[in-house]
């Protein structure tokens, strides 16, 4: 469903993602977990279309992001990092305008809206502004923009971040819900996220990737059996590689 | 590319349809008309002029147009910057032109909106006498295509940053600059030291001669052409930049 290749990105002499290759397919949950700043966001933006890649390219569904960017990203659900929305807007009324922005017409665009608000039990708020529902309920509302259109690949960007534990546990449940029929991709700092959801996970570090495996052989990794000691121990020493070698 | 796809039409009511979401629209219009009449009546002093004439009403335009337009226009790109909403944008199936070209169409149109509310002036006047119908006619049509002008100079201004006072600010130095540069003060300083080509090619950048001939009531091609090309030019220039943003 999805297949990075080689992505590339430099910013000025930066260099965020340095040639990055992987694939997901239906079905499967890929966890992109590593510490902040080692170019999650920066991939899963070249993915998704917003960044152009500096060489490579993600491919969507037969699709290349680079080449032929619409119909690529017709196939795409995306929730960005702190789920971006107009704060002016009710919450009805901004789902209507992504249904219209994905093509949907008519009894066509009523009963997507609707079911994209019942999925993500939006209920309550619909006839609110976004700029008064809790960071709960915003998160929620990015998700059901991401998943109207019921993409075959979704993206999400830290979609737990800043959620208290009930409210985790509610977008968790969201995403295992929609698991069998697509291809979901999320990024996270989370090590527990990665355990309660994800059937594969990869560790990127300083734009590259350290290590690649289910949660049980990256657990294997280091004695302990604990993620985050693995992931410590991956991610300080590629840290320390980078320092070394400048 | 096309002028209104599917696409710019969605953008341009969910843009049109923000003026209205917030107390902005209302605030505006009504500081707008009430700027228009009292420049009008009590700065221009329409009454002890004693003509019904609406020379004095359109003169206004292009000076209110130059604080007012800005304002509603700065929000328009440096707003989706600034709250990422931009990167929600344009990962949907949709082209930076169908974007920009929907974003510039609803504040077009709300300015077009705010213009044509100033109608009961001209009732006024046609009440008190008998003005020529069609200076009237093209004195609206230049006063809602050198909106046009600003508009698209602010939806620029707008996507170079993510500070809405900058983005106003900036739009209106250069709409100010739009406004004055054929005027005689200014081509003075500009005489002193540039080649008489070049004093002519920023006179000729002028919006004021082409906007005072429309109010003759004379539609020349060649005026419209003017503020097409303004428009289109300043619409490249905010692709140019919003592209640049997303490379860079």
């Amino acid at each position: 469903m999805l297949d990075v290749q080689h992505l590339q990105k430099k910013f000025g002499l930066i260099e965020a993602v340095r040639d990055i290759s992987f694939a997901v397919t239906k079905g499967e949950i890929l966890g992109v977990l590593g510490p902040n700043g080692a170019g999650k966001s920066t991939t899963m933006r070249m993915i998704t279309g917003f960044l152009p890649p500096t060489s490579g390219t993600a491919i969507i569904g037969g699709y290349d992001i680079v080449e032929q960017p619409l119909q690529a990203k017709r196939l795409i659900g995306y929730l960005p990092e702190n789920a971006p929305l107009y704060p002016e807007m009710t919450v009805r009324g901004f789902l209507d305008f992504v249904a219209g922005i994905r093509g949907y017409r008519g009894a066509e665009r009523r009963r997507r809206v609707e079911s994209a608000i019942e999925r993500c039990r939006l209920e309550k708020v619909r006839h609110q502004t976004i700029e008064t529902l809790s960071k709960g309920y915003r998160q929620r509302v990015c998700f059901a923009q991401a998943v109207l259109h019921d993409p075959q690949l979704l993206v999400m960007d830290e979609p737990t971040d800043g959620l208290d534990p009930n409210q985790k546990h509610v977008v968790r449940e969201m995403i295992r819900s929609m698991a069998s029929e697509k291809a979901i991709l999320i990024s996270t700092h989370i090590l527990e996220e990665v355990e309660a959801v994800c059937t594969r996970a990869i560790i990127i570090a300083d734009g590259r990737i350290i290590a690649e495996g289910t949660p049980a052989e990256l657990k294997a990794r280091h004695p302990s059996g604990r993620l985050d000691e693995v992931f410590r121990m991956l991610t300080r020493s590629a840290a320390e590689q980078t320092v070394v070698h400048r | 590319m096309r002028l209104c796809s599917a696409n710019t039409w969605e953008i341009f009511k969910r843009e049109f349809r923000a003026y209205f979401e917030s107390p902005v629209a209302y605030v505006f219009l009504v500081f707008y008309l009430m700027l228009i009449g009292f420049l009008t009546f009590f700065v221009s002093r329409f009454y002890e002029a004693n003509q019904a004439d609406l020379k004095y009403f359109f003169f206004w335009f292009p000076w209110v147009n130059l604080l007012l337009v800005p304002a509603a226009t700065m929000r328009l790109w440096s707003e989706e910057r600034r709250t990422g909403t931009m990167e929600l944008l344009l990962t949907f199936p949709v082209t930076l032109g169908e974007a920009l070209l929907g974003k510039f169409w609803a504040a077009w149109t709300f300015m077009t909106l705010a213009t044509i509310l100033t109608f009961p002036i001209v009732i006024t006047t046609m009440w008190l006498g008998d003005p020529d119908l069609g200076a009237i006619l093209g004195g609206y049509l230049g006063a809602i295509l050198l909106a046009g002008a600003y508009v698209a100079v602010g939806v620029w201004t707008s996507a170079m940053t993510r500070n809405q006072v900058i983005s106003y600010v900036v739009a209106l130095v250069v709409c100010l600059f739009l406004a004055l540069a054929g005027w005689p003060p200014v081509m003075d300083i500009v005489n002193r030291w540039a080649p008489s080509w070049l004093v002519s090619a920023v006179a000729s950048l002028s919006v004021m001669p082409h906007y005072e001939s429309l109010q003759r009531g004379v539609v020349d091609f060649r005026d419209v052409l003017y503020y097409a090309s303004v428009i289109v030019l300043a619409l490249f220039g905010c692709y140019l930049v919003l592209e640049n943003r997303r490379t860079a």
